[in-house]
């Protein structure tokens, strides 16, 4: 594909986005049925599925920790997942992205109660649309959960970027390619950063903003993982205790999505149009 | 029934750390969830996870799978994490330590009973007591450890209903394992009742919908005969 001329015409990105805006995401918790805990995730083009087996019997022996559960976790892109097929297996970016990861994951695991076994994260990428690291980290953070591996919270991430001069929330594959920096993100509720590494180049005020977009970002989505985890059980039992929704997030939610909200709008009342009519 | 609540881990359960119990971490003086599972709220706040692994505990009676024959011990897998191990002490007769084989070998299935865990998760197990035995008939299901609570029911109550209900000799391991022997139909019925028992774990009611279940099905059996 070569370079579109403009990514942003009148404020609007190439699939209609405005600044502020993320692809629509879909979570869907318990999807393997022989995994220990699993997820499936669309995240705009990206198609994900994260499984975790463990606290299992570590393999190697000479792997194992006396003190703690080791945490081992796999990146792997499909062949069939980008444009072009890419050779199968591990290559360097696929370890570098597996690392990072690891670790954004690792810090909220409760490790010392599961010593001298490891949890196995394994994060397939069946289609791929740029921000796959971050989709990969929120598809696991759920299976973990789902697993019932006793965490300190979910990792949510999400990913800012800078094209033609402009901070865009959760870049796409043109945004990501021909764009002027990357900053993917992950982080805890609470506001801890887990992962953060950056591409291009930002200013200093620039990067200030571009954290603050995907925290906020990361806000939202922690919302969808929670969703998806409560609705696996949800069907039969009792709606769960509403929390008060913070103002905050609702406001959140409302400006991400603002164009569905209004196309809904529009829908809504050509229905209610034609219900007139009949 | 209690209203129940799920949570995912970092959930804030109360600002009262005296409280804190299984599956929460106190941080800042504040309790949150440490699992995905159900808020108990009874006495003090624990989290009932809805899935996990299991992790065996001293005094745990559980249905294990002989592994391994060592010159010392039967390794024997439980369903968790870490291996148990079943020194020939442990048997219940004098064992001739070159033949170990002869009294368990690879695959059979015995009932015993966790007698220590240490911190390294060194799981020792025991046959010397009483209901601990090897399992030369029957059938065992593997179902996850963390419905155990439901297939037992309160006092019992659920357990006792499927072995009268359907007269088979049942016993449920703790660690998920559960053992059954009687009418080859009664005991398919009775798995297929216990997968729906774990299925449904979560719901309340659930031991008179099993029970509604049970007569429903005994009649569709009876019919067919």
């Amino acid at each position: 594909m070569s370079k579109p001329e403009k990514l942003i015409i009148d404020g609007k990105r190439l699939d209609g986005r405005g600044a502020q805006d993320l692809r629509p995401i879909k979570f869907k918790a318990g999807v393997l049925k022989r995994a220990d805990g699993s997820c499936y995730l669309e995240f705009g083009g990206n198609k994900v599925i994260a499984a975790v087996y463990g606290p299992r019997e570590v393999h190697p022996r000479h792997l194992q920790d006396a003190s703690r559960a080791i945490v081992r976790y796999r990146y792997n892109m499909a062949p069939f997942s980008v444009e072009e097929r890419k050779r199968p297996g591990p290559d360097r970016r696929s370890i570098e992205i597996s690392k990072v990861s690891r670790e954004s994951l690792e810090c909220v695991i409760l490790q010392e109660m599961y010593p001298r076994s490891a949890i196995d994260i394994f994060v397939e990428i069946l289609q791929a649309d740029a921000g796959t690291r971050v989709a990969g980290i929120n598809a696991a953070s759920v299976a973990l959960a789902d697993a019932g591996i006793p965490m300190k919270c979910l990792v949510s991430a999400c990913a800012v970027g800078k094209v033609d001069d402009t901070l865009v929330l959760d870049l796409n594959k043109d945004e990501d390619n021909y764009g002027q920096a990357d900053l993917p993100i992950a982080m805890t509720p609470s506001g801890d950063i887990t992962l953060c590494q950056m591409d291009g180049h930002l200013t200093e005020d620039e990067f200030r903003t571009a954290l603050e977009m995907a925290m906020e970002g990361c806000r939202y989505i922690h919302q969808l993982q929670k969703q998806a985890l409560i609705e696996k059980y949800g069907q039969m039992v009792s709606p769960p205790a509403q929390e008060a929704p913070a103002a905050e997030t609702a406001e959140v939610k409302e400006e991400i999505f603002k164009e569905d909200v209004e196309e809904f709008k529009e829908q809504e009342q050509q229905e209610q149009g034609g219900e007139a009519n009949e | 029934m209690v209203e129940r609540e799920i949570v995912v881990p970092g959930d804030l359960l109360s600002d009262d750390p005296r409280l804190a119990s299984h599956g929460t971490y106190v941080e800042g003086g504040k309790v949150y969830s440490a699992n995905y599972g159900l808020v108990d709220r009874r006495s003090n706040i624990k989290v009932i996870p809805l899935s996990g692994r299991y992790i065996p505990a001293r005094g745990d009676l559980v249905i294990g799978k002989v592994d391994d024959v060592t010159f010392s011990n039967w390794i024997i897998d439980i369903n968790s994490p870490y291996e148990g191990l079943l020194h020939v002490s442990e048997y219940p007769e004098r064992v001739d330590q070159s033949n170990m084989s002869k009294y368990l070998h690879i695959g059979e299935l015995i009932v015993a009973k966790v007698k220590d865990v240490d911190p390294t998760m060194k799981v020792e197990l025991t046959l010397r007591e009483e209901h601990l035995k090897i399992l030369r008939q029957g059938r065992v299901i593997d179902i996850s450890h963390t419905k155990i609570p439901r297939v037992i029911g309160r006092n019992g109550s659920m357990i006792s209903m499927l072995k009268k209900e359907l007269n088979c000799s049942i016993f449920v391991g703790q660690n998920g394992r559960i053992w059954l022997r009687g009418d080859e139909k009664m005991v398919d019925l009775a798995i297929r009742t216990i997968f729906k028992i774990e299925r449904e774990a979560h719901t309340s009611g659930l031991t008179d919908n099993i029970k509604e279940y049970l007569t429903k099905e005994l009649e569709t059996l009876r019919s067919n005969k």
